[in-house]
């Protein structure tokens, strides 16, 4: 008995857990002393900018890496395209914990959590942008729920109610699909009211149009990053259906995010063009837009192109990972760095110490719930009472993005 | 000042003559990179 407590004791005790505890302890005891001493004790927030990292990272990186359950679902159940049906679970299982994580985090800075129902039930803002971001993201993310139920029932046994939910999984991806459209961009559009606060060059008319794009090829690389990530720390969870299939739904989501990518990147050309901007790219801000541009678009378009023409897998996974940093860039680029770029250094925002440590407290709460979930529920594997209804592996995609 | 615009519809004429001359280059860019992109696949399927 003793060794069997032993031995539990040696596997918890692992640097990963150890790391992870020191920081969710970290995290309640900043969350305690934002919810006593206010904004004021643990962030930089002032009157200029109201908008801080919470907002910037948790929430707008958040959603937007989080597309991947949109796009995914949508690959496989509107385009039809069911060898990429093994990414499904993955990706709506990562949207679904990335926008609790949202709302969750969003505690943080609006604060009274016993008000957030208010906007949706209590007053309305219909003429707000943030209200329609607000309906969206609380719809959409009843919809993960529901979306991400069938694993769930499954793993619980309840047969009956996960036929019942399996029956709604095309009309659940139409509605996650419009939602999705909507609140990804009404997010670029929160900005459109600043037009004197953010930079020009990352201001545009056509903000909500670039934060929509960007959210796709987001959310096709964050599927691939974290793909790669479960491959090497959670292999032991995945059967041979998974991983046969997992070079295909690489490959495939390589040369959709590429050619997502390359219009994007047209799309911010013009956006300069539109504006006449081009006299600003020869200023430091200019140089820091074309790095975001060149650097974080333009060479993962590329890298993606040369790896899905050479089937270089690892070079896939590198592509991936330069994206996602690039979406955490350009959010920061318009909500933090672009933001207010004409007030004195003295007046600008940098993150307190502990704001950064509770965004990192949050991520470190969604991996370990992530990690609960997949080692538990049939999401890497089928389940064996329902193995015989699935659709086919994926195969390396020979035509288009099939 | 040789850049300045006068009117709206200096603005407007100049802006959206380079934005179509941009998008037509685009679209024949986006066609050439739509080949590479797809070209080894369809010479494996040749194969």
């Amino acid at each position: 008995m003793s060794t069997e407590s032993n031995s539990v004791k040696r596997t918890l005790l692992t640097p990963f857990n150890i790391m992870a505890g020191i920081v969710i302890l970290t995290g309640v005891v900043l969350t305690i002393l934002r919810f006593t001493l206010g904004l004021a004790g643990v962030t930089n927030l002032s009157d200029d900018n109201p908008w801080g990292i919470w907002i910037s990272f948790d929430l707008l990186c958040g959603v937007a890496l989080a597309a991947g359950g949109y796009t995914t679902s949508a690959a496989c159940y509107i385009f039809g395209l069911k060898r990429y049906h093994s990414a499904v679970r993955p990706a709506i299982l990562t949207a679904f914990l990335g926008y609790a994580l949202v709302v969750l985090a969003l505690h943080y800075d609006v604060g009274r959590p016993w008000r957030l129902p208010y906007p949706i039930f209590v007053q309305q803002g219909t003429t707000s942008v943030l209200f329609e971001v607000g309906l969206c993201v609380f719809l959409y993310l009843a919809t993960l729920f529901v979306e991400w139920s069938p694993a769930c029932l499954e793993w619980l046994g309840y047969k009956k109610a996960r036929k019942t939910v399996v029956r709604m999984t095309l009309a659940l991806t139409i509605l996650g699909v419009i939602l999705s459209t909507l609140h990804q961009s009404s997010l670029g559009a929160l900005f459109l009211i600043a037009p004197s606060k953010v930079h020009p060059l990352w201001y545009s008319v056509y903000l909500p149009v670039f934060f929509f794009v960007s959210s796709i090829a987001a959310g096709l690389s964050m599927v691939i990053f974290e793909g790669t990530l479960s491959h090497r720390y959670m292999h032991d969870k995945m059967d041979e259906k998974y991983l046969s299939g997992h070079e295909g739904v690489t490959t495939g989501f390589a040369k959709a995010a590429s050619l997502v990518l390359a219009s994007y990147f047209c799309l911010k050309v013009l956006g300069i063009a539109m504006d006449n901007n081009w006299h600003y790219l020869t200023t430091g801000y200019g140089a820091w837009f074309l790095v975001e541009l060149l650097v974080f678009v333009a060479l993962p378009c590329l890298l993606y192109a040369m790896a899905v023409r050479e089937r270089n897998i690892p070079l896939i996974k590198w592509s991936a990972a330069l994206t996602v940093v690039g979406i955490i860039v350009n959010r920061f680029n318009v909500s933090m760095v672009a933001f207010n770029w004409q007030l004195p250094a003295v007046d600008r925002y940098f993150p307190s110490w502990m704001e950064i440590a509770v965004s990192v407290f949050i991520i470190t709460v969604g991996i370990l719930l992530f990690r609960f979930i997949s080692s538990r529920m049939p999401i890497f594997h089928e389940h064996p009472d329902y193995a015989m209804h699935e659709p086919e592996p994926a195969q390396s995609p020979r035509h288009g993005l099939g | 000042m040789e850049n300045a615009f006068y009117t709206l519809h200096d603005f407007m004429l100049h802006t959206k003559s380079v934005a179509y001359l941009l998008v037509g280059a685009m679209i024949v860019g986006m066609l050439g990179f739509w080949l590479y992109l797809t070209g080894r696949d369809e010479d494996k399927e040749i194969k």
